[in-house]
């Protein structure tokens, strides 16, 4: 009704005026998105937004991407209010870093989804829970673990300045993963898939 | 006769089926053996001659019916023997010229008929019958594969049931054993006498003649080039599957008198092949004798050869050659022993029956290199398998790893596709011939470490996770990797040799952006290794780097485009990359000039990176085709007007590269690219100076492009660029943009206003010869201006110009012979080339044995002779000058005869000179270049005719070699210099009665009278000269007839 296309005029103004990347026709089309998203959650979710399931799907179909571990990361980056849902807010700010963010937003936003428990910090273990599926092809004769261990070593060497200070535990700080993207851009997504694969 | 006939044999390569036997003297041997066995049976065996076979011995034949006689009964073309079977069927018939023959009886009869075409008979019959003994005994009794059980299934046989037919069949299979024996016997004598050429000895022979080819009328052959630049380690270039035939090498060779002939050098001997087929491939098979080496060979080939190999003084062939070849007996090529055993088997694979060539264990290892590339390609085989085990595990990843396999598997088919292609590669033959540029070769290296280094080691661990990791792995492998030292040879050779270069290009055949873009970032560096660049060719990495050319991603056409740069230094890469329509794709990322100012820095990028490619594919003459019909040159143009130097380096690089070709310097010209170039000359990139500098080199051979330089005013730019002496590189290319221009005179002028002269004259000395040759050429170009003659003297250039006389380098001394003819035009500067001896120099430069030089010292000689003091007593003090001078007339180059024309008219003009030439023949040599119709030589030619009149009875004696009829034509050409001369000649043989007689004939008289009314003063006197001449005798005539 009316009242609706009031409140929907007056969320899109809102949003166009807070977000740095889409102009309001854009703003129009993912508010749409987001609404058909909510009704398709409706049944399994009942709230202002969508969760976790709906999300995966999304993100799959949308962008290709296909990483478990890593959509569920992505998914708790969109919800920064942590309450399980994507509200329209979260959803339009979100896909803004998605698609147009700036170096340093994608950034952050990688880090922020590789620093798993949130410290500030990339541990080796955190690596290692990130890279475990990533070996294809396990040399027979070595420990399961050994080569994504080798890994976790070959990145950290690669990308943490204090690497070779034997009293740090080897961590990535997030000036540390700056300066290794900015020298190498490959590095922005070192950890796992988390980003649209188009250019 | 079955085992000698299949393997010792020498049937051509057809292979299966009906192969026809080579005439070779073993073959011939062997036949003759046959035959005697053939013919004796029927006396000697009278009982086992009676034997009717199984099913006849039937061949085409070329006897005719009224060669048989008795015992036959001939109905018109058809003949039947009167001996029948016991069914009543003749034992020989003979219809429609085909013959079918059932005893050994009959066989011997029709031998003894057959008389000289017995052989051809034979031959005929073995070649239709490849296993005789199943047609005489049936198909148990055939020889198979690899063992002949023959003896032991009769033995088994006769045991069992004797009967006379089995006793006759095992007499007649042992007598055929016997001769079987026998053949073997003789054929391996016949083998073991062959001289054995191994590489050593054959490249040794092609080094050798290669010093004595080249152009020119004395070098033995035009050319002589391996098909193959590849060479494995045990020095062969033949493909390994040849080698196992144990060929060496294939050569393309151009004698001057016959068509170019390919032939192949194997262990045997040396052979002509069936050339190039149409596609890539050689036609392997044997076309002529096998000769002991190279040298016999041509000698057979090429009477031109014979001739010129006599000419060359030097002791050019060691007759009894015992390093170069080597018997049998020491021979190890392949590291085999030359057992019989061993040279059976040789045979049995080289046939190429169905054969495998066996397990690859106890085969010949002609190379290790291709071992190895076996190894790799089984075990890349492995990794799908092990790929799709993976697949069941994870669910997510198994998308990339199926694309990945297949990916591999792919490669592995290209690898071993091109592998071939680099070894045999045939196809660089067609374009080195075009090619300008010095092709890049792979140093041969050890294979094989005895020390392995740390980045080994290293690049081993990161290789593993290269390959066995998802796109995550493989990043952050490839990015740590990239901390490695890549420009280190160690590091780009532990990439090759742990196998990871080929993950690296298998990579790019996934469609993962991020992993192609990694393994490019590698590939970018470690390509500036020549072993690499062959390597990545080897493995069909161009191909895929043409194709990602055509990705939606910036950064990756950038990395691809710089990495083919790299590759395609040498000519077989960048073929392929044109094959797979590299080209047009580089030249597209010329196109990509959008309107955004954001996006310019982008696009720059792009063309630069495309413009580097193509710079390096520029080097091939059908590359510098492509780019221009796919529209690179509008293009070029159009970055060659923007202002980055990062860009216009690679852009004006190929052009100056394309410039080469005659459309270019059309389009350089056309497309106003000169203002550019010059602009570009006062760059403070000493590169782009270079290229700029170059470009205009190239192109101001033609007129009106050395006039647009100046009108850009580019002459003073590149004056100025003369004092950066420095640079080696760029003084050249200066030097020569100076020296083409300085052929018009407008740009001479100019040049005397820059002082360019005096500058070119200090770098005279202390230059390397690229710069000298150029610096040279100006200044001879400089000396048509008559002040530049002084004032080359006056800055005491002549010494150092004379000096370089006694270079070697022949591009130079052309340069320098044209230098010191020009500065010899001036009587001041003739007083110092003389008391430098330079004339004596120039008058041995004669001896030269390339034209060019020889012509260019002949015309230098003509103002030297004519402005020395003395000069007629300084050539008769030339030992043997005169001889060498006058013997220049029966060189086959028109310029060298022209000139040496043109030096003998001066020469004559000294009475006891030309009292000299006359012993030497000049006479009729002169006479027998009269019918030409090359109106230079004309000229020249008349001018000495009438100077070498002037002696004793030339006049008689150039009418008695039939030198006046044709001069009389000379009237009718269009060249007015050339009636002068003519007229003058002309004047001079008038003198003489015969010769009016014949001028008359030839009704000069007419022509003459025209010419009589020429503004020209010479050319009138001695047409009115002559005429007066031919009238007085005939006056002289009617007063006697009529008296």
């Amino acid at each position: 009704g009316a009242m609706s296309r009031k409140r929907m005029k007056l969320l899109v103004d809102s949003l166009t005026r807070s977000s740095k990347h889409f102009n309001k026709s854009e703003v129009e089309c993912l508010v749409n998105l987001f609404d058909t998203l909510v009704a398709k959650a409706s049944s399994h979710f009942a709230g202002a937004g969508f969760d976790r399931t709906v999300f995966r799907d999304t993100l799959h179909s949308a962008f290709g991407l296909t990483d478990e571990v890593m959509l569920d990361r992505v998914f708790s980056t969109f919800d920064r209010s942590n309450t399980g849902s994507i509200t329209v807010v979260e959803w339009v700010e979100g896909l803004g870093v998605l698609l147009r963010g700036t170096l340093e937003e994608k950034m952050k936003y990688c880090f922020a989804i590789y620093d798993l428990n949130g410290d500030g910090y990339i541990s080796r273990e955190e690596m290692f829970q990130m890279l475990k599926n990533s070996l294809l092809i396990q040399p027979a004769d070595e420990e399961p673990d050994e080569g994504v261990k080798d890994l976790v070593e070959i990145a950290l060497k690669k990308m943490a300045s204090t690497y070779f200070d034997y009293d740090h535990d080897g961590k990535l700080s997030f000036t540390d993963f700056e300066k290794a993207v900015r020298e190498e851009s490959l590095l922005l997504e070192a950890f796992g898939p988390c980003l649209p694969d188009i250019k | 006769m079955g085992v000698a006939l299949a393997r010792a044999a020498q049937w051509t390569a057809a292979g299966s089926g009906t192969g026809t036997l080579e005439i070779t003297p073993l073959n011939e041997s062997l036949l003759n053996q046959i035959i005697k066995f053939a013919e004796d049976f029927s006396t000697k065996h009278p009982q086992e001659a009676a034997f009717v076979f199984r099913e006849p011995l039937e061949w085409k034949t070329q006897l005719d019916s009224s060669v048989f006689g008795e015992g036959y009964e001939i109905n018109e073309a058809t003949v039947q023997s009167k001996a029948k079977d016991k069914d009543g069927q003749p034992l020989f018939v003979l219809s429609a010229s085909t013959l079918r023959v059932r005893s050994f009886d009959q066989l011997s009869r029709l031998l003894h008929i057959a008389m000289e075409k017995k052989l051809k008979e034979t031959q005929a019959c073995l070649e239709a019958n490849r296993d005789p003994i199943v047609k005489i005994l049936g198909p148990e009794y055939g020889t198979v594969e690899g063992e002949d059980k023959s003896i032991l299934h009769l033995f088994d046989k006769v045991k069992k049931e004797s009967d006379l037919e089995t006793e006759l069949k095992m007499k007649i299979i042992l007598l055929l054993h016997q001769l079987d024996l026998q053949l073997l016997n003789s054929s391996l004598k016949q083998i073991s006498q062959d001289v054995r050429l191994n590489p050593a000895a054959v490249n040794d022979e092609v080094n050798l003649l290669k010093n004595f080819s080249g152009q020119g009328e004395d070098t033995v052959l035009e050319s002589l080039e391996y098909t193959s630049d590849y060479m494995f380690s045990n020095g062969c270039r033949a493909p390994p599957w040849r080698q196992v035939r144990g060929e060496i090498c294939y050569l393309l060779i151009k004698p001057h008198d016959t068509d170019p002939l390919y032939i192949t050098c194997s262990t045997a001997g040396v052979f002509l092949n069936g050339g190039q087929l149409k596609g890539k491939d050689i036609d392997y098979e044997r076309k002529s004798d096998l000769y002991k080496d190279i040298v016999t060979f041509l000698r057979e080939r090429s009477p031109k050869f014979v001739e010129n190999m006599a000419k060359q003084e030097y002791s050019f062939f060691k007759e009894p050659a015992h390093e170069n070849y080597q018997h049998v007996e020491g021979a190890e090529i392949f590291g085999q022993s030359q057992s019989f055993h061993e040279f059976r088997r040789m045979t049995v694979c080289g046939r190429g029956k169905s054969s495998s060539l066996g397990s690859p264990g106890q085969r010949l290892k002609p190379c290790m290199k291709w071992k190895n590339s076996e190894l790799s390609a089984s075990q890349s085989d492995k990794s799908p398998k092990k790929d799709s085990e993976e697949e069941g595990k994870s669910s997510t990843v198994s998308l990339t790893t199926k694309k990945k396999a297949s990916g591999k598997s792919k490669t592995v088919k290209i690898q071993e596709a091109s592998k071939c292609k680099a070894s045999s590669s045939p196809e660089d033959v067609g374009e080195s011939s075009s090619e300008t540029d010095e092709d890049e070769q792979p140093l041969r290296r050890q294979e094989g470490h005895t020390d392995l280094s740390a980045e080994y080691w290293g690049i081993q661990k990161l290789a593993k996770y290269v390959k066995g990791g998802d796109p995550t792995a493989t990043v952050i492998a490839l990015c740590s990797m990239r901390d490695l030292n890549l420009s280190q040879e160690t590091c780009q050779l532990a990439i090759k040799d742990t196998g990871c270069l080929e993950v690296l290009i298998n990579l790019l055949d996934t469609e993962e952006i991020k992993c192609q873009t990694g393994s490019l970032k590698i590939l970018k560096e470690i390509s500036q290794n020549v072993l690499i660049r062959h390597a990545i060719a080897d493995l069909g990495g161009l191909e895929i780097m043409v194709k990602i050319l055509d990705s939606p991603d910036t950064d990756l056409k950038c990395l691809a485009a710089e990495t083919i740069a790299n590759v395609a230094r040498f000519k077989r890469a960048r073929k392929t990359v044109r094959q797979h329509g590299g080209i047009k794709r580089l030249v597209e990322l010329l196109e990509s000039i959008s309107v955004g100012s954001s996006c310019q820095a982008k696009d720059t990028e792009t063309a630069r990176c495309g413009a580097l490619a193509l710079w390096s594919c520029s080097r091939s003459t059908k590359n510098k085709k492509a780019i221009r019909k796919a529209g690179g040159i509008p293009l070029l143009a159009r970055w060659l007007k923007c202002s980055h130097t990062n860009i216009l380096v690679p852009i004006v690089g190929t052009l100056q590269e394309c410039a080469s070709e005659p459309s270019y310097r059309l389009a350089i010209r056309t497309e106003g690219m000169i203002e550019n170039l010059v602009k570009n000359l006062s760059s403070e990139n000493e590169e782009l100076q270079m290229h700029c500098a170059s470009a205009i080199f190239k192109c101001a051979e033609d007129e009106e492009i050395r006039d647009l330089v100046r009108k850009h005013e580019g002459l003073q730019p590149l004056s100025v660029l003369l004092d950066n002496s420095e640079n080696k590189q760029l003084l050249a290319a200066v030097t020569g943009a100076i020296w083409k221009c300085a052929i018009s005179r407008e740009n001479v002028l100019k040049f005397q206003e820059y002082k360019t002269v005096e500058t070119l004259v200090t770098l005279l000395t202390d230059q390397p010869e690229e710069v000298l040759i150029n610096v040279i050429g100006a200044l001879g170009e400089c000396c048509q201006e008559e002040e530049n003659r002084g004032t080359i003297r006056k800055c005491g250039g002549i010494a150092p110009i004379v000096k370089l006389l006694t270079a070697t380098n022949q591009a130079l001394l052309v340069n320098v012979n044209k230098a010191v003819g020009g500065c010899a035009m001036e009587p001041e500067n003739m007083l110092i080339i003389d008391s430098l001896d330079g004339v004596r120099l120039l008058w041995s430069l004669l001896k030269n044995p390339n034209p060019e030089v020889q012509a260019s010292a002949a015309w230098a000689l003509c103002p030297c002779v004519e402005n020395a003091k003395n000069s007629g007593e300084m050539v008769r003090s030339f030992v043997g000058g005169l001889e060498l001078i006058v013997n220049l007339l029966k060189s086959k180059d028109k310029e060298v005869l022209t000139s040496v024309c043109a030096a003998i008219a001066n020469i004559a003009k000294d009475q006891e000179n030309l009292a000299v030439m006359t012993d030497h023949g000049v006479v009729p040599l002169l006479s027998k270049l009269a019918n030409t119709n090359n109106n230079k030589l004309r000229r020249h030619l008349a001018e000495a005719i009438a100077h070498c009149c002037m002696w004793g009875s030339n006049r008689v004696a150039f009418g008695e070699t039939k030198a006046v009829a044709p001069l009389a034509r000379y009237l009718k050409a269009k060249d007015p210099l050339v009636h002068r001369a003519t007229a003058l000649a002309l004047y001079q043989l008038s003198e003489d009665p015969n010769n009016c007689v014949i001028m008359h004939e030839n009704g000069v008289v007419k022509l003459l009278l025209a010419m009589v009314g020429s503004t020209d003063d010479a050319l009138q006197e001695a047409a009115a000269g002559c005429i007066a001449n031919i009238r007085r005798l005939a006056l002289a005539t009617e007063k006697a007839k009529y008296g």
